[in-house]
């Protein structure tokens, strides 16, 4: 299990001009570790689609990498997702799932399936052409620089501490989408 | 928003899906994100080899949107296909993506039970205008090739403009 801001800072360590797309408690913590913040995208106000939005980026610009930091509560809320974006399959897509096994942002109520849920092997049976299940920041550390380049769609899991209290910047403009159209063309 | 006056005709002559992806290309659309029901079925057909209109087939229709507002921030130009059903289904990314993002994106609603503006005992046809009302989304419905022809282009161009932006399928596609 690795603490979750730990393991955004270890993502981030090895980004370039990835679009980044977060939710929920990675939308909270980004901003304070990201270093593009002009390609970052938090999708607030739809629970559950953010790997959908970048599916549809991923798609539209196959020359541009796509990182989701999803979480396993909004998975959930839109498992069909992994059958869409294996169907489509989509070279460019990283899809990371920080799997704290609870709701965070509610007040830690455990998620359904917690103790069950093989989500590597979920997105392995989807059709992703990469999956894998990270438990500690050595794994992370070591695997991570291969699956952020390695041929999509890409799943990774990386178990995290539950009652994660992202690092919060206090205020923080994020790009509208917009904003983040014209920085994507621009690329 | 304001509401345009439905079209409302009784036609029973199925669809020319051809004359659907025709107009949708003519309009500049690039993608079509799409859950199949049994008013849009006959577009798979003739969209599955089309390199000039993408289809984007989901496995639930609160999907489309969020995938949609994707492959716009992308630079393309998507349309949503789905049933009233699906419709109700999305209540979420319609909300929370398309209306509140004000996303400059047709979509196309396939209207089940839609009985040509009479009385439908149909739940998914009743409620779908009502529904559509409240959430102060434009909308014209359509049952023949003519209309699609006609009300498809000024509609996708209408989303251009304000965002959000609906036209009802009242007829089925045919072979």
């Amino acid at each position: 299990m690795i603490e979750g801001n730990k393991a955004l800072e270890m993502l981030a360590e090895n980004r370039t001009n990835e679009v980044v797309i977060t939710t929920m408690s990675t939308a909270r913590a980004w901003p304070a570790i990201s270093s593009r913040p002009d390609l970052d995208y938090p999708l607030r106000g739809c629970m559950g689609k953010a790997s959908s939005v970048g599916l549809g980026i991923a798609l539209a610009r196959p020359d541009v990498r796509v990182v989701v930091l999803d979480g396993d509560g909004s998975l959930l809320m839109n498992l069909g997702t992994l059958v869409t974006v294996a169907s489509q399959g989509p070279k460019n897509l990283v899809h990371v799932v920080f799997d704290g096994a609870t709701y965070d942002t509610s007040g830690a109520q455990p998620t359904p399936g917690k103790d069950i849920i093989d989500w590597a092997g979920l997105a392995r049976s989807a059709g992703y052409k990469t999956s894998a299940n990270i438990e500690s920041a050595d794994e992370l550390a070591k695997q991570w620089p291969s699956l952020l380049t390695a041929e999509g769609p890409v799943f990774v899991r990386i178990s995290v501490d539950s009652l994660w209290v992202p690092r919060r910047v206090p205020s923080t403009k994020t790009n509208s989408w917009q904003e983040l159209q014209a920085n994507i063309a621009a690329i | 928003m304001s509401q345009e006056s439905p079209v409302v005709t009784v036609d029973n002559a199925p669809l020319n899906a051809q004359i659907m992806i025709d107009t949708l290309k003519q309009c500049g659309a690039t993608h079509l994100v799409w859950l199949p029901d049994t008013e849009s079925g006959y577009l798979y057909e003739s969209l599955s080899t089309d390199a000039d209109l993408k289809l984007i087939p989901v496995t639930r229709e609160g999907e489309t949107f969020a995938i949609a507002q994707g492959l716009l921030m992308g630079g393309k130009k998507p349309v949503v296909c789905i049933q009233n059903t699906g419709f109700f289904e999305s209540g979420d990314s319609i909300r929370g993506i398309w209306i509140d993002l004000k996303l400059p994106i047709l979509a196309l609603v396939g209207y089940r039970g839609w009985e040509g503006g009479g009385p439908s005992a149909d739940s998914a046809a009743t409620f779908l205008e009502p529904v559509i009302k409240a959430w102060g989304i434009p909308y014209e419905i359509v049952q023949t090739d003519d209309e699609v022809s006609k009300v498809v282009p000024k509609m996708y161009a209408k989303a251009q403009e304000v965002g959000p932006v609906a036209v009802l399928i009242g007829g089925e596609y045919g072979e």
